[in-house]
This record gives C-alpha cells, structure tokens and sequence, in this order.
C-alpha cells in the first residue's frame, strides 16, 4: 500500500524543482556570517508561523471542527507582544518575558473563548470561531491604535529574526511545538480520544470519553499555535500590524492541513502530512515570488496550483485520468438506502 | 428450534393459517358496500440490495380509520412514501378512485388528494396559525396578500372541520403540541384531501390531547375522509382504528377488521411467531436469584415522554431479559440506567447505595457498561482500528494521560479476538471493513475489557449470523456464570426466554410486568403481556386456540 503521504511529498518534490529550473542555485546552502542561508532554509523560516498554526488546526480538523480565528489570534498576539515591548529600547530581558506573557495569556483566552463557545455551548465551530476572526481583528487594531506599531527593542526581534546554532531561531520554536504535538497525540491518549470524537462524537461520549474537554483542548491548543506563530511574525518585521499581521492565514493553514491528507470530516490526522502540506504552501508562495510571476496574478496562480494538488489528493480523480492506461474493472455500486 | 434463530428477514409465514385469518376480513361489513377510494396492489419496492416491499396490499374506504401494523423495518414508511410520491414503485398499482395514479412527487400526490402530517410537526412554529395553514398557497388580492380573507378561512377551516376555536393570527408556538399536530392536519385538508396519513401523531401527545385528536379524527371520519392511522400503541389502534393492515419484514401478512382481531393474535402476526408453536418452546430452567447480593436496585425511575416510572432489580450474576415490542421503550430504559439519557425523577441504587447516573462516564465509573443497539451511530468508531476500537473504553475510564502502551494494547486486542472469534483476527484491520457480526463482537469486547458488573446488551444478535448469535448467547451465560449481570434486550422472545433468569415486559414505554423465568413460562405467556389488554385475553383464549389449530 502507498503511504498517504506519497502524493504530497511528490508534489512538494515537484515544486522545488521548478524552482531549480529558474534558479539553479536554488538547492545551495551556504554559511554566511556564521548562518546557514539559501532558498530552502528561508523557506523554512518564513513557513514557520504557518507551520504553527496548520499544527494547531490539524488537531481542530480532526474533531471535524475548524478554526477561522487563528488569523486575527496572530494579529492580536503580535499586537500585545509589541506593545509590551513598545517602551523599552535596551536594557535586561523582562520586557520579553513581559511580551511573551502577554502573547501566551492572549491566545490561551482565544482558545479558551472558542473552546467553550463550541465544547460547552455547542456553537458549530464555523460559526464560534468566525467570531473571534472579526473580533480578533478589530481588538488587535485597538491594541495598536489602528497603527503600525514599531518595535525598537533587540531582544524581541530574536524570536523571529535571531539564529541558534547556525538555524533561524523560529525552526526551534516549531520543532518543540511538533514534538509536543506529536508527544501528546501518540504517547498519551489525547489522539485517539480526539480521533475518536472527530469519528463519532455519539459512540465516543457513550464510551466514556469526556469529548467535551478534548474539545476545549484542541481550540485552546490551537489558539496557542497561532499566538506564537503571532509572535513570530511580528519579531521578524518588529512591528505590529493590527490590520494585515496573519491575514488569510486560517485559509492557508486550513488547505495546508486538507493537503497533508487529513479529512475535513474529521477523525484520522497526520501531522507530518500537515507538515509537508504547510511547506507545499510556503514554498509556492515562495516560488511565485522568486520566478517573478507578475503580482496581479500571483493569486490566480496559487490557486490553480492549489487546485491541481486537491485533484491528484482525490483517488477519483486520479483513477478517472491515470485509470486510461490501466484495465477497467467494472465496480459495485453502493448506495445508501434506509428501511423502516 | 432451529426456526426461530432464522433471522426474520428470512422468516416464512407459512405457519400462519390463511384460512383462519382470511375469514375475518371484512365480513360482511357496511364499508364492503361502498367503492375503495384507494387500492394499492402488489406494490414491490426493491432499494439496491433490499426488497423494502413485497407485493404489499392496501385498501382504503371512504369514512374509515384503517391501521398500518408492523415493527419498525416492517415498511410502514416506506409504504407511506411509495404512496405520497417520495418513492416511486417498482411493481403494482395505485388506483385512486378507479383511476391509476402514480405520484411522482409530494405534492403531485398532494394535488391528487393524498396528504400527509409526519410524526414530528413540520410547521413553522415561528409564525402565525394563518401563515402556516397558507403559506405556499397565500390568497392575493390586487397584487397583494389578503390576510384579511386568508384569516377568516383558516379561522372557518379550523372551527367547521376540526371544531377547533382558536384566534389563528397568533404565534403556532404558543399552542400545544396537539394543536399544533391538528394545524398540521387543517393545512393538509386545504387542498381537497382524500386520503389522510397520520404517522405516529400520538407520539408526543398526553392522554387529553390523544382523545382531543381522535374526536378530531372521528369528525373527519364522519367527513367521508379516509384516514391512514400508524401508531406504536396498541391500545390507540383498538379505540380509533376500524380495520388494519399488517406488514411484517415488507411483506403483506393480511387485511383484519379491528374488531375481530385479538391483540395476542395482532402481535403475533406483526413479529412472525404462530401461537400453536409458541406453546411449545422448549427452555432453560428457572434460577432464582434472590438470594444473590442486589446489585442494581432502581426505584421509580422515569423520564417524560420516553418510559414511566418503573422499577427493576438486578442481582449479581442474573441475566434479566427486556421484552417488547420495538418502540415500546426497552432502549430508553436501558439508557436511563447508563446514564446516555437522565432520568427525569427516580433513584437507582447500586449495591444498596444511591448513586447518580448523569453521564456515561460515571456509569462506566460504577461498573456499567452498554452496547447500544445502533452499531453503526452510537457504536463503531469507523476510522479506527479494531485494537482502538476494543481499548476505547478502557483507555476512556483510564483518562487521557495513563496510556495504554501500544504493546499491551495489541496483547489485550489479540486476546479477545481469539475469545470472541473475530474475523479477520488482525488488530490493525480498520473496523468499517468488518461484517457486522464482527463489529458486534468487538463492541462487546471493548466493554468486556472494562469489566463490567453490569452488562447492558440492546438487541446485540440483530443483523448477525446463527453461528455469531450463538456464541454471543452462549458467552452471556458464562458471563453470568462468573458473576456478571445482564441486562439483555431483544426482539426475539425464544432467545429471552432461553438466556434470561427474569423477565421485564415493557408496553407503551410503561415496564408493564416483570415475569420469572421459571419452566412451565412459554412465549406466549411473555406475548401475551406485551400485547396486554388481559381481560378480554382470558375470555377468549380458548377461541385464539381453537383459530390457530384449524
């Protein structure tokens, strides 16, 4: 059997070596000042903060739920963080222990309000998150006075910007994100409960499984993602942006985890799949850019490519295409029918 | 024996004498002088895979109430459907008033004078009784509604058809349920109604509402109209009802005047089991158990609308059997003593002591465990594997941090896949792909992990094969054995019978006896009880007896 994960993996294969037939330096990785720099490295750099936040989503998209407000939750973190740094210019590191304070305080409340609108008042996901995406983003601007705020304040443009040993320093924040992640979903039992319920939230509660808990869990651990991805994005251009920080980022992080495999009906998850989904989408965004596909219709572009990769996901699709070459065997029908 | 552990799909009703039942039908009775205004006849209706009708029968004369009799799965609704043009039929024909018809769509068959109100009142109750009598069909006036015109209509229709006098421009919402039910009825008498089918309209309806609808049902009887009546309660079929149909496994099993029929005779026709042979089953012999430490104790436990107040015991190692029909409220039951549903008032006691049952979770926590009788819905997690889907809930009571290690998982997975037989005995096989027998056996193995004291089985040998239903009959007796107690709901009254210590017959959703099981108790003794009615049963069972042997 072909692993899940074969088509995505292709994919990503075939966009990086487009890029190699427009560059050919694209694949060169050199040290320069000390850091490792190159096309890839930056790919993984500028993917983190949807890296983060497509983990988060993977896990709401397996208790068939969705989360639209991580965009505005990164928006909103990246304001409180720069605003909690926006009167210091040098001196010690409390001013950003303060800053990520407040990230984390912010995002964990996000996470709280849409896990308890959905978990506990039974809101469908759409509907509860949709609102803390509007909110979100009209609390953010309130943050930052409708301004972009400016950070003058080093340390704080570290999280983003700064490197560890010889990487950009945001690969590390990712990499313990997904280990937690992964820790939590294959070393407890928080998976297969959010499996479970995200299968069959009726069988699942009757089977003593305490669903609602598992989930306020993903939407706060969700809203957490997107804080840090939040926190990242700011850092790296230290400043806050309350109308344009994270914009569109649920859309993007929703289609990153869909093309990493998992169901939008919910139940079975694969985080590395949302992995190389989220580095399918920031390579392409990347891709349009450095072959100089001209702005105005860089996202007709995006989305033709978007659609091409949904429609070799769909075995459908690629039995009815690639099926002209192979032997028909004549299927069952199936179909639904209920008596009574 | 080996009769009865066919599953009733596949039940013959050849036992049943025709001659016997033939002769009831409409004798000599002052509808035969009037024309049918309806006659379906041999109406097949095949899903892919399924016979939902075979060559099915159904007349209906002008001023009749007639009863649609059957379990459910026996294809009342899909009866129903075929005639109010949700389906389209294979074989047969309809002929209304002499004429063929073939309704395409609803409201064809709608406009032919065949209307129909559903169980659940599917009107807005966020507007007016007006607007919801005519909305679709609104009167215009230049151009503009005319609600005065419309008011007055609906305010005549509702007082002259229904003697119902109610100020129409209110909210529907702010009337009861019954009233709500006759709306529905008043907006499908709009358009020049025939025909009218009533399906399940008692089901949400309190004693005084039930008689306020059939005074309205006895009007509209009077009207001329013929009313298609299907309702769970035998009692309401016998007070309203003039003749019945009866369906069993979508096949027509006869046509009785309700008054002819006895209701031991009715039941026994609707679930397939002749009552000369019912007398003869042989069976386990009686165990008392009231020696044994009580184990649940529940003491006028109820929820409105779903079962009444009842009580039950369940000791230690005793498998007490749940009999009735279905929809008499045998899962409702269940479900109250597992906490999926609360109960309304009540106490259960478990090992003497009060406890609270609000959720599953702590039901699980008190040792009880359930295997809902919808596999598909309430059971089988389908994306997961067999080995997740047995420890589910295990690892559920065990929370989410204590994790079972995968090691101990599959060693657990494998073992009951040996005890219980299950094919493919591989544990990582998804278990969508399972026969349902298979699925079955891997429910009970995920509560059998638990180790339950009480184990709740609802209808566990549905659907499945002879041999899996034996082995899961012979596993609850060693269960029981080793000191578990079950609570075992079936269809089947022989499988009760020769599993169960005890018996509870449920009619109505009112837990109405409860029977030891002792040797000299036959089916037809548990039949009798879920038929009810035992007055008039005594007087004329020697003529039951005498019908059934000719």
């Amino acid at each position: 059997m072909k692993s899940k994960l074969f088509w995505p993996l292709m994919i990503l294969v075939l966009i990086l070596l487009i890029n190699l037939f427009f560059d050919r330096s694209f694949f060169a990785i050199e040290v320069k000042n000390g850091y490792l720099t190159g096309s890839l490295v930056d790919i993984l750099n500028r993917g983190a903060p949807l890296l983060l936040v497509a983990i988060g989503m993977t896990l709401v998209i397996a208790t068939k739920g969705v989360d639209l407000g991580v965009g505005s939750v990164m928006a909103m973190a990246g304001a409180a963080g720069a605003m909690a740094v926006s009167g210091a210019s040098e001196g010690g590191l409390v001013p950003l222990f303060t800053a990520i304070a407040f990230v984390i305080g912010i995002s964990l409340l996000s996470g709280v309000w849409n896990g308890v609108l959905v978990s506990r008042i039974g809101v469908q996901p759409i509907v509860a998150t949709l609102i803390l995406m509007v909110a979100g983003r009209g609390i953010a601007q309130l943050i930052t006075d409708g301004q972009i705020m400016t950070v003058y304040y080093e340390p704080y443009t570290f999280i983003g910007g700064g490197h560890l040993a010889m990487l950009p320093f945001s690969f590390f924040i990712v990499a313990a994100v997904l280990a937690i992640a992964a820790f939590m979903t294959r070393k407890t039992a928080v998976g297969l409960f959010i499996e479970s319920v995200g299968t069959n939230p009726e069988a699942s509660r009757l089977s003593g499984i305490n669903s609602k808990n598992i989930l306020l869990m993903v939407y706060i651990f969700s809203g957490l993602c997107a804080g840090i991805g939040g926190l990242i994005l700011s850092s790296n251009v230290a400043s806050a942006d309350g109308n344009n920080a994270g914009l569109w980022y649920e859309l993007d992080a929703i289609l990153a985890v869909v093309i990493g495999g998992t169901s939008l009906n919910g139940g079975r998850f694969s985080l590395r799949g949302t992995v190389i989904g989220a580095l399918i989408i920031q390579s392409l965004t990347t891709t349009i850019y450095s072959i100089g596909i001209a702005p105005e219709i860089n996202l007709v572009v995006k989305a033709i490519v978007v659609l091409i990769v949904c429609l070799l996901q769909s075995a459908e699709f690629r039995k009815k295409v690639f099926g002209i070459f192979t032997i028909k065997r004549p299927e069952k029908k199936k179909e639904g029918v209920s008596l009574s | 024996m080996k009769k009865h552990e066919e599953p009733p799909g596949r039940q013959q009703d050849t036992a049943l004498p025709g001659g016997s039942s033939n002769k009831k039908m409409l004798g000599g009775n002052a509808l035969q002088n009037q024309a049918p205004i309806l006659v379906m006849d041999g109406i097949t209706k095949e899903f892919p895979g399924v016979k939902a009708l075979t060559d099915v029968h159904l007349k209906l004369y002008p001023g009749e109430v007639h009863a649609l009799m059957g379990e459910n799965g026996a294809g009342k609704s899909t009866l129903i459907k075929v005639l109010t043009g949700v389906y389209t039929f294979d074989k047969g024909s309809v002929m209304l008033e002499g004429r063929p018809v073939r309704a395409a769509t609803p409201l064809e068959a709608q406009n032919l004078g065949i209307s129909t109100v559903y169980q659940e009142v599917n009107l807005c109750t966020n507007l007016s009784v007006v607007e919801n009598i005519f909305i679709g069909r609104e009167i215009m006036k230049r151009g503009r509604l005319d609600w005065k015109e419309m008011t007055r209509q609906a305010k005549e229709l509702l007082k002259t058809r229904l003697n119902l006098d109610i100020d129409v421009t209110k909210l529907l919402s702010s009337y009861s349920v019954a009233i709500q039910q006759m709306i529905a009825i008043a907006r499908s008498l709009q358009v020049s109604a025939k025909v009218l089918i009533l399906d399940e309209p008692t089901s949400s309806l309190d004693q005084n509402e039930v008689n306020q609808l059939f005074n309205v049902i006895r009007k509209l009887k009077q009207d001329g109209l013929a009313i298609v009546f299907v309702s769970h309660f035998l009692d309401q079929i016998y007070e309203i009802t003039d003749r019945l149909t009866v369906l069993r496994n979508g096949k027509w099993i006869g046509e009785y005047m309700t008054a002819d029929i006895e209701r031991l005779e009715l039941v026994s026709k609707m679930i397939g089991k002749d009552l000369n042979e019912l007398a003869h089953t042989e069976k386990k012999s009686g165990k008392s158990f009231e020696n044994n430490n009580l184990l649940l104790q529940g003491e006028k436990v109820c929820k409105k609308g779903k079962i009444a107040p009842f009580d039950l015991n369940i000791h230690e190692g005793e498998i007490v059997g749940l009999a009735g029909l279905l929809g008499s409220g045998r899962t409702e039951l269940a479900r109250l003593l597992f906490g999926a549903d609360k109960a309304d008032s009540g106490e259960i006691k478990i090992n003497g002591k009060k406890t609270s049952l609000a959720s599953p979770r702590q039901a699980i926590s008190r040792g009880i465990a359930f295997c809902s009788e919808n596999r598909k819905t309430e059971g089988i997690i389908a994306d997961l594997t067999i080995r997740e889907n047995i420890i589910l809930a295990m690892q559920g009571t065990q929370g989410w941090f204590k994790h079972i290690p995968k090691k101990r998982q599959i060693e657990i997975a494998d073992e009951y896949i040996k005890l219980l037989n299950i094919n493919p005995p591989n544990p990582e096989q998804l278990i969508k792909n399972l026969s349902g027998g298979n699925q079955q056996k891997v429910l009970l193995a995920r509560w059998l992990v638990t180790n339950p004291k009480l184990l709740i089985l609802d209808e566990p040998t549905r659907g499945i094969d002879i041999g899996a239903k034996a082995e899961i009959q012979k596993l609850m007796l060693s269960l029981s054995e080793k000191g578990m107690s079950i609570l075992f709901i079936s269809s089947e009254i022989e499988e009760v019978l020769r599993t169960c210590h005890k018996i509870a017959v449920l009619r109505d959703h009112e837990k109405v006896s409860e029977i030891e099981n002792a040797r000299h108790i036959t089916q037809k003794d548990i039949m009798e009880a879920m038929a009810g009615g035992h007055t008039e049963q005594k007087n004329n069972k020697e003529a039951i007896a005498g019908g059934v042997a000719r």
